[in-house]
């Protein structure tokens, strides 16, 4: 009497495919989480966006963007600094789902391009050119250079104490 | 509150969104340079010029903090931007980084210009 003792290759047997089935339930439901960690992020950075539009219109009028400015400068820096302090040589090991919950879902909602957009093009419709061109000279510069100052900031801190690993 | 409520839901709405967009354009062209993101940015500016321009004719808050504020503020991105230009900068990548600056600020401006425009056309000039 011969039995096979290990599964012939190409055909599973019916433990195997219910296995098969809980990886894929378990695939579905990851990425599933993966969105509610975005969503999630995102609603907090949006709401923190939006109150930093809020507080910048009350304290320094609305004749300059300086909130989206702020938020977006904020955002770069802070990207730039976690995906640092997270990547390849940081000191950080965070899951996919909370370096997605902080990069796309709260960075992500907390800067805005859109609304650079529109106040741009808003200030520039009344007029007022030089702003206009200010809040685009400005933006930019600070932003690239927040994230840049981030990445700066993680490296330092990932090579404290580093030869420890 | 009732206006942050909406802002969130329209967040979390923009968040999945530019999430999903640029993951895919990411996967499909490649992430040497960040076609993803450029695309969500130049699709939201055009939309945010659309529907501005119909929230500012008609006075609609809820639709702004819902739309505007959540959605596709949440929706478009600096960061990812300034992230991927600074990856670009430390690879040596001077061209693509300048390149996407300067792609990103241009076709943006001139997309929500666009919407401005074409919303004006659609809606009609007096409301």
């Amino acid at each position: 009497m011969k039995r096979r003792t290990e599964p012939r290759p190409g055909r599973t047997a019916l433990p195997g495919r219910s296995a098969e089935r809980r990886l894929r339930r378990w695939k579905i439901n990851d990425t599933l989480l993966l969105y509610a960690a975005v969503a999630a992020g995102s609603m907090i950075g949006a709401a923190l966006r939006a109150f930093a539009s809020l507080g910048s219109a009350a304290l320094w009028g609305d004749g300059f963007p300086l909130g989206t400015l702020l938020v977006n400068v904020v955002g770069s820096f802070l990207i730039g600094f976690y995906a640092t302090l997270t990547g390849p040589d940081g000191r950080v090991f965070p899951g996919a789902r909370q370096r997605q919950f902080f990069m796309a879902g709260f960075c992500g909602g907390l800067t805005t391009f859109s609304m650079f957009n529109l106040e741009t093009l808003m200030l520039a419709r009344g007029g007022e050119l030089l702003a206009a061109g200010l809040n685009v000279g400005i933006s930019l510069p600070s932003w690239l250079a927040a994230a840049w100052l981030g990445h700066i900031l993680a490296m330092r801190l990932n090579r404290l104490r580093g030869s420890e690993r | 509150m009732y206006h942050l409520f909406l802002v969130c839901v329209g967040a979390a709405l923009g968040g999945m969104a530019r999430f999903l967009l640029s993951g895919f354009i990411g996967r499909r062209f490649g992430e040497t340079f960040p076609w993803g993101t450029m695309v969500v940015n130049v699709t939201g500016a055009f939309a945010i010029g659309v529907v501005a321009d119909a929230v500012m004719r008609y006075d609609m808050p809820a639709v702004w903090a819902f739309a505007i504020t959540g959605g596709l503020g949440s929706y478009t991105t600096v960061s990812s931007f300034s992230l991927q230009t600074l990856a670009l900068v430390r690879e040596g990548d001077w061209l693509r980084a300048g390149g996407n600056v300067l792609l990103s600020v241009g076709l943006t401006l001139a997309a929500a210009a666009l919407g401005l425009a074409l919303a004006g056309l659609w809606i009609g000039e007096s409301p």
